[in-house]
Order: C-alpha cells, then structure tokens, then sequence
C-alpha cells in the first residue's frame, strides 16, 4: 500500500489547504499524474503523485488544511489485493468539522454579496469558508463579520495556526519574505558578473525566426536558457540543493524560471530537464509556464524541484541583475538587457550585441574561481548558437 | 427671537411656494410671473392667488392656452434679460413645449458659444394621487432629467418650496422645477425668516444604518413614514432626498450606502428607463463592492395612470409597498 502525502512546495511551506480531488477511490492513478489541488501560499498548485496504482481510500476532505507529511490518500499497487474494510488504518477523522461544508448546500455557485466579498478580503477571511445564515442563502456582510469573529477566537489560543486565507497575494508577498530574508540571513552569497558578445546567437535567432510563422518564433531568453542549462552541466556546485549543512548536486537541471505575477509577487516554477530540450521544446514549456503562473495553477513538482533559478529583467530594461538565491538552491543567473555596446576587438573599437550575465552562488558549495568557469562556459556556448539546438 | 427658541409659522407647501414668488417679484423688477390662469383665477392649484392685485397685470400675465407659446416666449424674455418664472399647469402639457425646453431652452447657451445664457425657471405639477387621469398625473421628472442643459429640482419640504425659487432664478440656465401636486396641501412650520436654499445637493432626512431609502419630490413623505413602520420592525432606514435630479449628487447617495451597504429607490415614474434606474446603474458603477444586495426599486406601474381610486392608489408607491421592499432587501441576509 502506497501513501500518498500532503508533499512540500516550497522551502517554506508548513501546510497546505487541499481544495479538490482529482481523483476518487478506484481510480487508476500513473506516476506523474496530477491528483490533487492544493491552496498554498503561493496559489493554487496541482499535485502530482509519484506511484501508479488503484485509489484506495481519500483520507482527507476537501477543504481541509494539512500539514506537510500528513497522510492523504492511499494507493495500492498493481496487483497487490484489496485490503480487506477492518484494516484500513486511520479512522475517519472526527476532526475540525465545522470546515466540511454541510451537505445541505445546493449545487452551484455560492452566492456572495459584492460587499462581502470585499470584506473578507479586506479581513483576511476565505470566502469560500464562509457559511450563510440560512441553508441556500447569500452570503452577506454580516456572515463574512461572524467568520472573521470565529476565525479571531480560533486563533487566539493556538498562536502559530494561521488562518486558511484566499487572500495569496500578501500570503505569497510573506512567502517572499520568509525566502529572502532566510536567504540573505544563511546563505553567505558572492557575485560575479561578466559581459557576453551575443552578437552572433542575436543574428542567428532572428535568421531563425524569419523561417518561421508568428506562432513558432522564438524568444531571446530561449537559446540563453539552453546555453544556460548546458553551462551548469560543466559546474555542478551551482546546480543543485544545500539540505543539513552539506550541499547535494543534482544530475538533472531542473531551470527555476522567474516570472513576475500580475499585480505583484513572483513565482520560480522548473522546466525540467531543461539541457535536454529542445529550443522549440523550451518555447513551448516557457509559454505553458507562463499561463499557468498567470492563471494561478501550478503542478507541485514545478514548483519544489527546480536546482538553480534564472532571473532575467532584460525586457524591462534592466542591464544587470544580481539576484538573492532561492533556498535550498546554491545559485542565481541573471541575465541583463542585449545592448548594443563599443568593444575593443583586434586593436579596433567596433559595436557589438552586448549581455551582462552575473550569477549569485553559495560560497558554502562553491568559490569564485568556479562561478567564472560557469560564466565563460556560458559565454561561451553562447558563440556558438548552432550548436544549443 | 431669543436664542432658546425659533420662531416659527404654520405654513402650507402652497402658500411657501407663494412666499417665494412674492420675495422674487418683490426683490427684483426683472421677475414675472406667466402661464395659464396664474393671473385672475390665482393659479389653478391656487399658488398665485393675490399676486395678481399686489404686482399688477405687467408682471403676472395670464397667457392663451398654448404651451409652446409661452414658454417660447419666456426662453425670448430671458434671452432678453428678464427673470421670468413660467408655471405650466401640469407636466403632462409641458410635452407640448418639448421643442422650446429640449432644443432651445438647453441648447442656446452651448450653440451660442456661451454668449447667451437663459436664466429661466419653469415650475410644473406633477404626479398623481387626485384622480385626475392618465393626462394630468404622470411624472416627467426623470425624461426631463435626461437633457443636458437644464438642471431639475423637486422640492418636497416646506423649507425647500419656499427656499428653490430665489436659487434657481440667479442660475444662469433653465431650471424645471416639478412640484407634486400632492404636496401643496402639506402643513407643517417653518422657520419664519426662511429664505433661499441651496440647489446643488441631495439632502439626508432620516438617519439610519440598515438600508437607504433614496427619494424625491411626492414620494418623500410616504418613504418617511415608512422608515417610522421600517424601525417598529426594528429596521433602522436611512432617508436620502434627491431635491435635485439633474445634475444629480451621487457623493451623498454612495456615502448612506458605504455605511448601510443596502439600497431601495422610491420613484414615481415607470421603472422603465427611470430616474430610478440612473441611480442603479451609477451605484453599480461607482460603488459596486458596497453592495451587501441587489438594490430593488418602488416605481409606479407600466401603466398610464388609473383615475379610479383603488387601481390609482395601486399603481403608484405607497408606504406598504416601501416597507415591503426594503424588508425584503433587509432580510435577504438578515
């Protein structure tokens, strides 16, 4: 019997509220198949599972808040035989009942005035949590006013239980917070930066993208990604994880992309693998990416497997950008904007495409000597476009 | 006078509206009063009765029945420089000088590259409630509201038929004013040195913290009697009276509801296309997230108004109907 439990998505994640089942008992489930929408900090993220096999049993109800570890579901392998009813281990949860919504509620949409809906915001309270007076009714500012009361009382005796809160963007902007200031208070960082010719893969691309329709071309940020990838493949101490005082590389280069949220916060999500892909494949997994990021639907393993982040605020005009690294992660690559430049070549000044790359890394894991092998690889790499395909 | 006590005096809306003429005509020789039987007959709701022996027949002028005339000919005299005040016996027969209101009257000064100004004010009667039929009872308030160029006031207090007239004639623009006909009887006192009012806001008459009741003109009684059964239900309603419903003064309307967050409108026009709905679509505009529920209106029924009594009385808002709809919205959530 395989368990299936609450997984961890991030360096600072504690809990998480399971918003949906995608799954229910009986189902048969592959390795790497989203099961579940979890509510964390930092959104709504899909969950994956890691075994394939029958659905046992769900063990917790949606709308539940669970710690990270805690049991969620069972699986039972191919071929392993149905457990008989008495040995199922835990019994049903008599726990916070007042959270399972009751099943009087009518089917659709919940009905919420416009300014209850603004209230609870405006008190941290989760709307979708709130219960109206009357069975079937809308839920008004009075409703949200006793939600808010409860949630006070709740809290008050067990300090360090946070209420479950649909408001994520000052949830996620104290995620980003907790990261950051972890970061900089452990990881002692050093920085380095170098300027890169990217003449001939800025020429290269856009020959490239002339060949192609609207919809396949590709971005600027791709072939650096690939070089990227590829250039971490030659310093393995920049790519990977610091876990118990002692670093762990990773063989796979899983690409933490940083990508900006509309209204603010940001979110690092992994294209995995991504010295194996392809430069179409790349394009393809950064537009998914992006949408999902937007759309606030991420899968679990986006978002806790990336070894190493890119940052790259070239579109906004930014030349250089140091970055502060993403715990348990080793090191940052920051990535300016391509500026025309003069450069000194045989003794004349002559104007070339121009990038400033700069990398953050953990001087627990590394030194600089090997953050500037990792940075002339990347230049590297980057002369010779052909060969990122 | 001492400082413990005002003087007042007992005081119909009729003869406030009266007070007010006879300050005007007296205050300044350019004002005069024209329209149908305002001279020798007083007026036909008995507004201008006296006037006529105390101001002479230059200044209170009995005119042929002929709306578009006169009223053409008053938009003339105010081009001219005068300040005349022209009564139009009912707003059902003002339809007959729409021309000279909506396309001379609210344009000349905007055609005019404001050379011209037309300080004119129209007073009307409007409503129903006195089984006069479906050809003096209706409302315009709201049609009138919808033209540029022209404010709209509605006095529906004592204070406000003897304080709007003096206001409206120093605009510089037309104003209409629509005095419910069933108000002229009103009774109540009145600070004796009662003068001029100002025109630019709606007034808050009840304060409360449930819902706001918003109303003007004839409806504002019948609301405020209906906030006194609301708060036996234990509801306490808050009374918003428009007085002007162009332009309108939505600041005072968003702010009762940012504290009551509910909202019933009371207007005795068709729900169709009504004053009523002009405020539900700003409200949904500008102060959506307030909204604790669905803003419900008291209008009067689609039909052309009723002479007998019990299907009159039924077609218009009555103080049980505003009760009934603001227990609903209320209660909704309660």
């Amino acid at each position: 019997m395989h368990e299936f439990r609450m997984p961890s998505l991030g360096a600072d994640m504690e809990a998480g509220t399971l918003v949906e089942w995608m799954i229910k008992p009986g189902d048969e489930v592959k390795r790497g198949q989203a099961v579940a929408v979890v509510e964390t900090q930092k959104g709504a993220i899909e969950v994956e599972i890691w075994e394939s096999g029958t659905v046992e049993r769900l063990v917790v109800e949606p709308g539940t808040k669970v710690p990270v570890g805690e049991l969620l579901a069972l699986l039972r392998a191919a071929g392993e035989p149905v457990a008989p009813q008495v040995e199922i281990l835990p019994p049903p949860a008599p726990a916070p009942v007042s959270k399972v919504p009751s099943p009087a509620v009518p089917e659709g949409r919940q009905r919420i005035s416009p300014s209850a809906r603004k209230l609870a915001e405006e008190l941290g309270v989760d709307i979708t949590a709130v219960q109206p007076s009357e069975a079937g009714g809308v839920i008004s500012r009075a409703d949200v006013e006793r939600a808010a009361q409860a949630a006070q009382a709740e809290k008050a005796p067990a300090p360090p239980q946070e209420a479950v809160t649909g408001d994520w963007r000052r949830q996620m902007r104290k995620a980003i917070a907790a990261a950051m200031s972890r970061s900089k208070r452990e990881i002692p960082h050093y920085y380095l930066g170098a300027d890169i010719n990217v003449t001939r893969v800025t020429n290269w691309l856009a020959e490239e993208n002339t060949k192609r329709s609207v919809a396949e071309r590709l971005l600027p940020v791709i072939p650096m990604m690939k070089a990227v990838a590829l250039a971490l493949r030659e310093a393995p101490e920049m790519n990977g994880f610091w876990v118990d005082g002692a670093f762990r590389a990773s063989e796979a280069v899983h690409l933490g992309m940083a990508i900006a949220m509309r209204g603010g916060g940001l979110v690092a999500p992994a294209i995995h693998d991504a010295d194996r892909k392809s430069l179409d494949q790349l394009m393809a997994d950064l537009r998914d990416l992006i949408t999902r990021v937007r759309g606030g639907r991420l899968r679990s393993s986006e978002m806790a497997d990336p070894t190493v982040t890119l940052t790259n605020l070239g579109e906004q005009g930014v030349e250089q950008v140091f970055g502060v690294i993403y715990p348990p992660q080793v090191a940052i690559v920051g990535l300016g904007k391509i500026t025309g430049r003069p450069r000194a070549e045989n003794g004349t000044v002559v104007v070339r495409k121009v990038i400033t790359a700069t990398l953050a890394a953990d001087h627990r894991v590394s030194d600089g000597h090997r953050g500037a092998l990792f940075l002339a690889a990347l230049g590297r790499l980057l002369q010779e476009p052909e060969k990122l395909r | 006078m001492n400082a413990a006590t005002v003087a007042t005096m007992r005081i119909t809306y009729r003869d406030a509206l009266r007070e007010a003429l006879r300050e005007a005509l007296r205050r300044d020789e350019r004002v005069f009063l024209m329209g149908e039987d305002v001279g020798r007959y007083g007026g036909s709701y008995a507004v201008s009765k006296g006037l006529l022996e105390e101001f002479g027949d230059a200044r209170i002028r009995d005119t042929p029945l002929s709306e578009s005339a006169f009223v053409g000919a008053g938009i003339g005299a105010a081009l001219n420089g005068m300040l005349p005040i022209v009564e139009v016996m009912t707003c059902n027969f003002s339809l007959l000088a729409l021309d000279q209101i909506v396309n001379n009257a609210a344009t000349i000064r905007h055609m005019s590259g404001g050379q011209f100004s037309i300080p004119l004010v129209i007073r009307m009667a409007t409503g129903a409630g006195r089984q006069l039929a479906a050809q003096h009872s209706h409302s315009f308030e709201g049609w009138y509201a919808h033209i540029p160029g022209i404010r709209i006031v509605t006095p529906a207090t004592l204070e406000d038929a003897r304080g709007m007239l003096w206001t409206a004639l120093m605009d510089p623009d037309p104003v209409i004013m629509f005095e419910n006909a069933l108000l002229y009887n009103l009774e109540g006192e009145l600070v004796a040195d009662a003068g001029a009012v100002d025109i630019d806001h709606a007034a808050m008459r009840r304060s409360g913290s449930d819902l706001t009741l918003v109303t003007y003109g004839g409806s504002l009684g019948k609301t405020l009697q209906a906030a006194d059964r609301l708060a036996g239900e234990g509801v306490s309603a808050e009374v918003i009276d428009l007085r002007t419903l162009r332009p309108l003064d939505m600041p005072t309307v968003l702010g009762s509801l940012a504290k009551t967050h509910r909202m019933v409108i009371v207007d005795e026009g068709w729900k169709s296309g009504s004053l009523a709905a002009e405020i539900m679509a700003r409200t949904m505009e500008e102060a959506f997230f307030e909204l604790d529920a669905p803003i419900a209106r008291v209008c009067s029924a689609e039909v052309p108004i009723p002479y007998p009594k019990h299907l009159e009385d039924a077609a218009i808002p009555q103080v049980g109907t505003i009760v009934d709809a603001a227990l609903r919205t209320v209660s909704r959530h309660a």
